[in-house]
């Protein structure tokens, strides 16, 4: 059995700028895991849909915009919707800290914030995921 | 429903896990494949390739095209593994993203995971998973090698290659092989300069192996950047696909796909019962150490298991 963990990287809303979307990617490449890429201006409706057809454990959200407090809790809601509420959604960017706590109770599991050590983000991973598939 | 009924039944979330299942191999995988063997049967187009050839972005174009001829398509989209860390950057997606809201279309990326000729092991599985769940066309894209991807050729019932300008002169399109592998052939970019004269020696090139063959590949140029080739692409393929169907060439290809499937098992199996009895590879190290000290040499040590073998599965029976 060698069941590999998979990750969407999904970049919400309108803002262009993917450097760090695409640096997370390779940094969780270099971890061992499948990373599907699906580029700038997603939609939380094709995330959902791209998560599901690629059976990943985890979404990871990437925005700079401003627009996270509705757009996260959406991929959320949308998860559960499609009965696919177990997978993990966690989030990044510039996101002021008072926003954390919001995002958190709308089932983001967790934000990381610009400086985060990618050691951090890998170790969440692997952490969530060996709950999840027990 | 069961799992497998759910698959059947076209549910997105058990198709795609049914893939993460065979992926994962052992005896899960092997149940779930025994209930969904020969439930349906799709066409699979195989498009491979060299890198950055526009495998990625032709299939996204192919789709609309193919959605006439077909009610539902399923695209595996293959990218290398890191031999490395094993882990994996799955891009060929992001070119095709634009169906994913689309009902009848199902993409899925698969790594390569250690496997080399361009698919993944579990690619020809997963092929039965959606063929299962009624895709009746199956696009799979290769890993950008520019070799012969023999692989890809005996997996599907058309293989698409696409090269571009620059891929090189004749003599290194003849070496590569590449002319015996494909039935439609692309040149892409066809924007570029050079495709034109790329497509006039693949296609005398062709002449020359397709000599005394009843069927003589076809050589398309397109452009994705001027959306150009797209349904000449098309016509070629379901023109093979008459062909092939015509001459039975479909049900060899099946026949020669169920022959894989039982020696792939059947040597899993043999490997498995060997190892039990052989007690292989805890052993190597006794064996190796008594060649070093000249106590033996590996055909006596062989000829001693096989010798041992015997005896152990008589008792065994
Ligand atoms: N000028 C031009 N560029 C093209 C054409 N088709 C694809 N491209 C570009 O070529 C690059 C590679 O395209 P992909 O579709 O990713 O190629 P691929 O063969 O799938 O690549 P791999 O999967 O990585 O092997 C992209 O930047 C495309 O925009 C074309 O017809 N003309
Ligand atoms: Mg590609």
């Amino acid at each position: 059995m060698d069941r590999k963990i998979r990750v969407l990287v999904a970049k919400p809303g309108l803002d262009g700028h993917d450097r760090g979307a695409k640096f997370i990617a390779r940094a969780l490449r270099n971890a061992g895991m499948e990373v599907i890429y699906t580029g700038i201006r997603q939609s939380p409706e094709s995330i959902v849909e791209t998560a599901i057809q690629e059976d990943v454990d985890v979404i990871g959200l990437s925005l700079l915009s401003g627009a996270h407090n509705i757009l996260f809790p959406k991929v959320v809601t949308l998860l559960k919707e499609k009965n696919a509420g177990d997978i993990i959604v966690m989030g990044g960017g510039v996101i002021p800290v008072e926003d954390i706590s919001y995002l958190k109770e709308k089932g983001i599991q967790a934000v990381f914030t610009p400086g985060t050590k990618i050691g951090e983000i890998v170790d969440f991973i692997n952490e969530k995921v060996e709950k999840r598939n027990k | 429903m069961t799992f497998p009924d759910k698959i059947v039944d076209g549910d997105i979330r058990s198709i795609a896990r049914g893939i993460s299942i065979v992926e994962s191999g052992g005896i899960e995988s092997d149940n779930l494949l025994n209930e969904l063997y020969n439930r349906n049967c799709s066409y699979i187009i195989g498009v491979t390739g060299p890198p950055g050839a526009g495998k990625s972005s032709l299939i996204n174009l192919l789709i609309d095209e193919f959605k006439h001829h077909f009610r539902k398509i399923a695209i595996l989209a293959v990218d290398p593994s890191s031999p490395f860390t094993g882990g994996a950057l799955l891009g060929d997606r992001i070119r095709m993203q634009q169906h994913a809201m689309s009902e009848s279309v199902f993409i899925r990326s698969m790594a390569s995971r250690g496997h080399i000729g361009g698919i993944s092991g579990a690619t020809k599985d997963a092929i039965k998973i959606v063929s299962a769940a009624g895709y009746d066309l199956v696009i799979v894209e290769t890993v950008g090698v520019g070799q012969s991807e023999i692989d890809i050729v005996k997996l599907s019932d058309t293989t698409v290659l696409i090269l571009v300008p620059g891929y090189g002169d004749e003599i290194q399109v003849m070496k590569s092989g590449i002319m015996e592998i494909g039935e439609v052939f692309v040149v892409n970019k066809s924007d570029k300069s050079g495709s034109e004269k790329l497509a006039t020696t693949v296609k005398w090139l062709l002449k020359e192996n397709y000599r005394n063959k009843s069927y003589l590949p076809p050589v398309i140029l397109s452009s994705v950047t001027n959306n150009t080739g797209i349904e000449d692409i098309v016509k070629a393929v379901l023109n093979h696909k008459n062909y092939i169907e015509k001459n039975g060439i479909d049900r060899d290809k099946i026949q020669e796909r169920i022959k894989d499937d039982i020696n792939i098992l059947l040597e899993r199996k043999i490997n498995e019962f060997i190892q039990h009895h052989l007690k292989y590879p805890e052993n190597i190290e006794k064996w190796v150490n008594l060649v070093i000290s000249k106590k033996s040499t590996p055909y006596e040590i062989i000829r001693e298991i096989k010798d041992n073998m015997i005896l152990d599965i008589r008792e065994d029976i």
